[in-house]
């Protein structure tokens, strides 16, 4: 087990390096570059090659990404140029990532609490007409844009019925006592139940729209898996025995058929950053995601640097804790 | 059906072999049949009616989430050929500018001879949506195109050659799908100095590559064991034909399938990537993506504008979705029962 656990640690280090250096030559042939957009595109030659040795662009390129790696490792990224000018990139990074948990972790648990019993559902009543429509359905649900979605929420549930917020995470109104950054469990812990319920009410409609693409992914992955293992010997064998069947339903097939949705959850991890990207831009969430499709726009690489190297980074970690808690849960999977 | 008394060329026999084993799937495959399958390869022809292509063919000209897709598909192919023939008006004509008023009537509504009304210079929407599903297909099937031109590339030579070759392909995949695809797109989009259609095609194309990549790798690496390889192997055949003949054909199914996918996805990510501000620029020929991504400006006052070519791209997607995942279903050997 320790074994397997080093070696996909040393995986991860190697892919974070070579991850590493794909941004740093990504930053470098951006179009324009960090001293036209300083300077101007109609800078003199000389004020270029003042400003390219100052920021040390005149270096080898082996030299420049040393010093950009020893920075990076310092937290030092420079300081934001579109989304918060002034402010440090990195700052940036981690005033907003609460902001993206909160909304990230209540669409994954949302897609798995729907997801995972109407999975288990379909597959039971193969074929009928609840089969048949909530695999369509969840097909749709993978052919609508996600930020389309996120448009057509907002527009009929906040706009047209002002049922719940149009954006943001908590009306301005609300004077709550900020703790963690997590809106809704600051609430609960300083119990300002109202603001509570406001961070929720905000989460309703932006986590809808994220929750969609995972519960169709989930919701699929289940009712394959359960139809996959209700064909298996030993639940055959388990009925012989006159077992019941909600030991039956419970332990044999249940169990085994969760398996391969764990594995999924966790891939779901760049999908979740990806249509955070798209839905934070819609209701002016305030996290990483909204800051990406900002620094997208209006082109501020120090904050990209450090938002494409976390998400890689989060992606890897939380792979390699799936990869672990698959290990801990399916002995098979240790001795290959 | 040819004699086994009077023997084909040795390669035709090794073929024979080749489909017979992929057909019964690699588990059915064991060596007792191999063993049997040697020694009378010229009879494997007769047991290919149950090849797997064609028992998926019986069961999805029966399956009407197959059929669905399918028919969806091909009339946005169809629309998609013959389309400026059927657009009312030129699409790029500002036939209704004179109606445009920027502050009290930016957006012309519906009208005789207009029935979706204009956009904010004036064009037909019905005529662009029409013409806009030639670039649409384009978009997608090149994007689909490339991405698997490039995972076979890296696939083969991982899957094929196994070794420090397999290692450095897949170390440098998992970087590739380590970065969440569209951010990966939206970047390689941004390196452009001047965006157009092929930049987002081609990075669209790029996420899918790690994709493609992995799942033709799975499968050759499969077959590197299998008995029909190593047959082929046993009687000579060199390396390079072992894979262009024997391994990649039958790697190709579960391929094909995720190219339905990869189609619809692209198409939607096109439109995101002009959600975005990194998408085609150039408004002169018309493409769901880019005109969903430029009707965000006027969404809530005049959501229609954005509505249509949303219905258009999910209509379009999901046919090509119903269509791959029945054939995913169909080719499953496991679901053949």
């Amino acid at each position: 087990m320790l074994r397997f656990i080093l070696r996909r640690l040393l995986q991860m280090v190697g892919v974070v390096i070579v991850l590493s250096m794909l941004v740093f030559l990504w930053l470098r042939s951006l179009p324009g570059g960090t001293v036209s957009a300083m300077l101007g595109e109609r800078a003199t030659p000389a004020r270029r090659a003042a400003l390219e040795k100052a920021l040390g662009l005149d270096q080898p390129i082996y030299v420049q990404y040393w010093e950009f790696v020893k920075r990076a490792l310092q937290g030092k990224f420079g300081a934001s140029t579109g989304v918060q000018a002034g402010t440090d990139a990195f700052d940036i990074f981690m005033q907003r990532f609460p902001a993206t948990i909160e909304l990230a972790l209540f669409s994954i648990v949302l897609a798995i609490i729907v997801g995972i019993p109407l999975g288990y559902l379909a597959a039971r009543r193969r074929a009928s007409w609840f089969d048949n429509l909530s695999v369509v359905g969840s097909l749709i649900g993978v052919a609508v844009p996600v930020f389309f979605l996120a448009f057509l929420l907002k527009y009929f549930f906040a706009i047209q019925l002002h049922w719940l917020p149009v954006s943001g995470r908590q009306d301005s109104g609300i004077d709550a006592t900020r703790v963690t950054g997590f809106f809704v469990l600051d609430g609960v812990l300083t119990r300002e139940w109202d603001s509570a319920w406001d961070a929720i009410k905000h989460l309703i409609l932006p986590g809808l729209a994220l929750a969609t693409i995972p519960f169709a992914v989930i919701f699929r992955i289940t009712r394959a898996a359960v139809l996959d293992v209700m064909d298996e010997d030993y639940v055959r064998t388990a009925e012989s025995k006159g077992l019941t069947r909600r030991v039956i339903r419970g332990r044999h097939v249940l169990r085994n058929a969760l398996l391969p949705v764990v594995t999924t959850i966790g891939l779901q991890t760049g999908g979740l950053l990806v249509g955070a990207v798209l839905t934070e831009r819609v209701f002016s969430w305030g996290g990483l995601g909204e800051a990406t499709a900002l620094s997208f726009e209006r082109r501020d690489y120090a904050v990209l640097q450090v938002l494409l190297l976390m998400f890689a980074i989060t992606f890897v970690v939380i792979n390699l804790l799936v990869d672990i808690a698959y290990a801990v849960i399916d002995p098979r999977i240790r001795t290959r | 059906m040819p004699n086994p008394l009077n023997p084909k060329t040795r390669k035709q026999r090794i073929d024979d072999l080749a489909a017979s084993t992929a057909g019964k799937g690699p588990a059915g495959g064991g060596v007792a049949v191999a063993e049997r399958s040697v020694a009378d390869a010229g009879h494997v022809e007769e047991s290919a009616g149950v090849s797997l292509i064609a028992s998926a063919w019986r069961r999805l000209r029966g399956n009407p989430v197959f059929l669905l897709g399918a028919t969806i598909s091909a009339l946005f192919v169809l629309l998609a050929i013959f389309s400026p023939l059927l657009a009312p008006h030129d699409p790029t004509a500002r036939l209704l500018i004179d109606q445009v008023r920027p502050q009290s009537n930016p957006i012309p509504g519906s009208q005789p001879g207009y029935p979706l009304g204009a956009d904010s210079v004036g064009r037909d929407i019905l005529s662009r949506l029409i013409v806009g599903s030639r670039q649409t297909l384009i978009v997608g099937v090149l994007a689909t195109l490339f991405g698997f031109a490039g995972g076979l590339t890296l696939g083969t030579l991982s899957g094929a050659f196994g070794g420090w070759v397999d290692s450095l392909v897949m170390r440098l995949v998992d970087v590739m799908l380590s970065i969440p695809s569209l951010l990966l797109a939206v970047s390689i989009a941004a390196l452009a100095s001047k965006p157009s259609q092929w930049t987002v095609i081609i990075a669209i194309a790029v996420v899918q590559v790690p994709i493609f990549a992995r799942l033709l790798r799975g499968s050759l690496l499969a077959q590197r064991s299998s008995d029909h390889v190593l047959a082929a192997r046993a009687l000579g055949v060199k390396r390079s034909a072992i894979v262009f003949r024997h391994m990649l054909p039958n790697a190709l199914g579960p391929v094909i399938v995720q190219a339905t996918l990869v189609l619809a996805g692209a198409i939607i990510d096109a439109a995101a990537l002009s959600f975005l501000g990194v998408g085609n620029p150039d408004d002169r020929q018309p493409e769901w993506g880019q005109m969903l991504g430029a009707a965000q400006e006027y969404i809530y006052d005049h959501p229609a504008l954005a509505v249509w070519p949303a219905l258009c791209i999910i209509i379009v997607a999901l046919g090509f979705t119903l269509m791959g995942e029945s054939l995913r279903e169909a080719l499953d050997p496991k679901s053949r029962r």
